[in-house]
């Protein structure tokens, strides 16, 4: 089950009670002890493209590669009335809304509006734990005398300086943990809001399918279905001894908690980030292992780059290899020590690649990845005998100043000198 | 076959020989030890032999026959039980596809296995000369210590030994460190000049069980002169050879720096106490960092964040300070290798090879060993 069958994708300023969703009307509401907000910005990148495009307003507009294998990034809510929804191929949307507005993802500015969206939240409280780009949860525990109200009349605040300042909409789920929060903004987006007091959380929980609970994907709700659990309420009532002994100790435990609502999960601002990656989809399939080395030293300069760029360094170096049936292969490698330098993680994933088996293979998706990260500043390098000058660390950090000043594709390596200039 | 022999002649004898077993053996039959009883130039001998294609082992003891035979049984098994026998005569006899082993009032019967499977032990290659046995097992404990232990670069897990006349030079690396002894031998040539490489590991086990005798002789066979690559050693009635490791060993006279900018000396057993110490703080893949001054040594691991740790100790200093780190097992490993009580260093700059070595002699000859050390270049 995905999150879009949560959604109604009807607009919803509510408040959960003992007779159900009631709208919100500005009456008393208990929210003293729901601190916690979670923010979805709506349609993130096709509002911005509405934003940057005033005369789209209104029509069907999508976000996403164009090429044959492009998927939808974004749909804005008048183009998923045409049953378009993200992660659809775009040959498939195009077909179910011939007059959509297509834009290609344009990372750059989403990426400077998503940080102005993030300082609006900081300036409520400190306690911002960014998810994604569009995303995030607060603890507004304490800013309530502040700024003059509780967690409702916060999320109100927030919702009115999204549009006038950004001009977006946002959705906001207010509970007491973050996994209530949410799915109540899954539940009353777009331009939404809902409270979900603690005492209603069973209430507002139990009626939603087991795909609901945090954790629980395919396979899962396939256990869950076999044991002839449907909702999360025939979850909360089934012994937590049965789900640990069908699900495993883990997520037996989770489910058995989220299914009554207790989550403990605290809001943390600034999570580091626990690994970078970056892949490839090509627009047919690849065999040729020459191009595919040299797709993973471009790859590889890209994931370097991100780690200098952020003063991180990782040691676990890993890939990924997609074949034509989408059938996909990981394999990493821990180094000796952690690393921000390509040359270094395109010389491992090119092992990878050589014992993955797959070498000649068709591959329709390559992706390099790095974890284990650690601040660059606290990675000691033990030298070796053979090893003369610099090294190629110094020699990537001389290409990084040339890529600031002259601009992507100023200086990369000779074998990937033949790429198109917006490769790198 | 029936033969008797005291069981501490034998526990050794057999001990010795299961140490080159193959734990995982390719072929069932190299799990196997071969027991041959027979007479040798007039003597009773027991020539027990183990083999894994690669390494084989060798020793023959005095025994009593009654029976003269050749049998096959399962080294780890007939290893265990010689171990726990009460110290008394063993008698060991066949009968039909089993074979007896009774000491005391202790019997035990196990199976043989098919001698006529095993294979042929390699011949002992032509001497090629002979060395002190304690020498020997030092020089390549002190050089071993450096050899790699990955072997995707198999030619980094061997001991280089290179045979000039009456000098024997063993060097390691891993390319983090090198270590080099040379030592004098008596050559069958004077005129010999060799190279070997043999795997690190069964070398060093080699030497430290062939120190029972005076004299190791040593016999080489190298593929360049026409020799099937191999290496053999024979001391106090033991013999083994092993087979030479292939692959080229990085030239590494020219990595040996000639000048240095500054020389220090600690006494060696307050230098490791305190190195063992202050790294206690250091992290897998921290360095523990060395401040030299005229008097001084300081060392320090650690960072801010967690956990310090700082050390003073007295050193002389001639030259330049220098602040330099290295990886604390490393620089244990080179301290613990040299023989002298006083550690001299010497330096050039913190991203250059560093050399720990004995205190010269007062007549300035030089050391007979070097342990190069590369240091950990720390970010800022």
């Amino acid at each position: 089950m995905s999150r879009r069958q949560l959604e109604r994708g009807e607009p919803m300023r509510g408040v959960m009670t003992d007779r159900g969703i009631v709208p919100y009307e500005g009456h008393p509401v208990n929210d003293a002890d729901c601190t916690i907000l979670h923010i979805d910005m709506d349609a993130f990148f096709a509002s911005v493209e509405e934003l940057r495009h005033p005369d789209v307003v209104r029509r069907p507009v999508l976000v996403g590669g164009t090429g044959p294998r492009g998927v939808v990034a974004s749909a804005n809510y008048q183009a998923r009335r045409y049953g378009i929804h993200s992660a659809m191929p775009m040959s498939r949307a195009l077909r179910l809304c011939p007059h959509a507005v297509v834009f290609p993802p344009d990372h750059e500015t989403y990426r400077r509006v998503s940080a102005g969206v993030m300082d609006l939240l900081r300036s409520i409280t400190p306690q911002v734990e960014q998810l994604s780009v569009d995303e995030a949860f607060l603890d507004v525990a304490g800013a309530d005398r502040r700024l003059g109200g509780g967690p409702l009349h916060i999320a109100q605040l927030i919702r009115a300086r999204m549009r006038a300042e950004q001009g977006l909409t946002c959705s906001v789920g207010i509970a007491a943990t973050k996994f209530v929060a949410k799915l109540a903004s899954t539940r009353c987006k777009p331009d939404g809001l809902l409270v979900v007091p603690t005492r209603h959380v069973t209430a507002f929980l139990h009626p939603l399918p087991v795909g609901a609970l945090w954790g629980v994907g395919e396979r899962t709700e396939q256990a869950l279905r076999r044991m002839g659990l449907r909702t999360v309420g025939d979850v909360a009532r089934t012994p937590p001894d049965t789900l640990r002994h069908e699900l495993g100790q883990a997520l037996g435990n989770q489910l058995a908690e989220l299914a009554w609502g207790y989550d403990p999960r605290p809001v943390t601002p600034e999570t580091a980030d626990k690994s970078v990656s970056t892949e490839e989809t090509f627009p047919t399939d690849i065999h040729d292992p020459e191009r595919i080395r040299r797709e993973l030293l471009r790859l590889s300069e890209k994931v370097a780059r991100r780690l200098r760029a952020s003063g991180q360094a990782g040691r676990t170096v890993g890939v990924k290899l997609r074949r034509a049936d989408f059938s996909t292969v990981t394999r990493s490698r821990t180094l000796p020590e952690p690393t921000d330098v390509a040359r270094q993680i395109a010389a491992v994933a090119r092992e990878l690649y050589a014992a993955s088996g797959l070498v000649g293979a068709p591959l329709r998706l390559v992706g390099v990845r790095v974890e284990g990260l650690v601040s660059a500043d606290r990675v000691h390098h033990q030298l070796a005998l053979d090893e003369e000058g610099p090294g190629w660390r110094a020699v990537e950090r001389l290409q990084d100043e040339v890529v600031r000043r002259f601009g992507t594709g100023a200086l990369r390596p000779a074998s990937l000198a033949l790429c198109e200039e917006d490769d790198v | 076959m029936k033969f008797r022999v005291e069981r501490d002649v034998l526990a050794d004898a057999v001990a010795w020989t299961a140490r080159t077993l193959p734990v995982r053996p390719s072929v069932p039959v190299l799990a196997g030890m071969l027991l041959d009883a027979d007479d040798v130039d007039g003597h009773q001998r027991l020539t027990l032999s183990s083999f894994d294609y690669e390494v084989s082992a060798q020793v023959s003891v005095d025994v009593d026959i009654d029976e003269p035979g050749r049998i096959l049984v399962s080294g780890k098994l007939l290893a265990e039980i010689v171990r726990n026998l009460p110290p008394q005569t063993v008698e060991v006899s066949t009968d039909g596809a089993k074979v007896v082993v009774s000491c005391g009032s202790a019997k035990f019967t196990i199976l043989t296995l098919p001698v006529e499977d095993y294979p042929t032990l390699p011949a002992m290659p032509a001497l090629t000369g002979s060395v002190l046995s304690d020498t020997f097992a030092a020089a390549v404990s002190q050089v071993a210590v450096a050899a790699g232990r990955d072997d995707t670069l198999p030619m980094l897990t061997g001991v280089r030994i290179e045979i000039e006349g009456s000098t024997v030079t063993l060097v390691s690396t891993d390319r983090y460190r090198l270590a080099v002894r040379e030592l004098t031998w008596t050559p069958e040539d004077p005129n010999v000049s060799a190279v070997a490489l043999v795997p690190a590991k069964t070398l060093a086990d080699t030497a430290k069980s062939l120190t029972g005798g005076a004299q190791i002789s040593i016999a080489l066979s190298t593929a360049e002169n026409g020799g099937e690559g191999m290496i053999g050693f024979e001391g106090g009635g033991r013999r083994t050879t092993t087979r030479l490791l292939e692959g080229e060993f990085p030239k590494y006279r020219k990595l040996l720096p000639e000048s240095f900018n500054s020389v220090a000396e600690v006494q060696k057993n307050e230098f490791i106490e305190a190195v063992k110490r202050v790294s206690l703080v250091a992290e897998r893949n921290t360095p523990l960092r060395l401040s030299f001054t005229s008097d001084r040594l300081v060392l320090e691991a650690g960072t801010g964040e967690e956990a310090q740790a700082v050390e003073e100790l007295s050193a002389t200093l001639e030259g330049d300070d220098i602040q330099i780190a290295f990886n604390s097992t490393f620089l244990l490993d080179g301290l613990n290798a040299i023989e002298s009580d006083v550690a001299h260093l010497q330096f050039t700059t913190s991203t250059k090879p560093a050399i720990i070595t004995g205190k010269p002699a007062d007549d300035g000859t030089a050391s007979d060993y070097r342990y190069l050390i590369m240091p950990v270049r720390i970010s800022n």
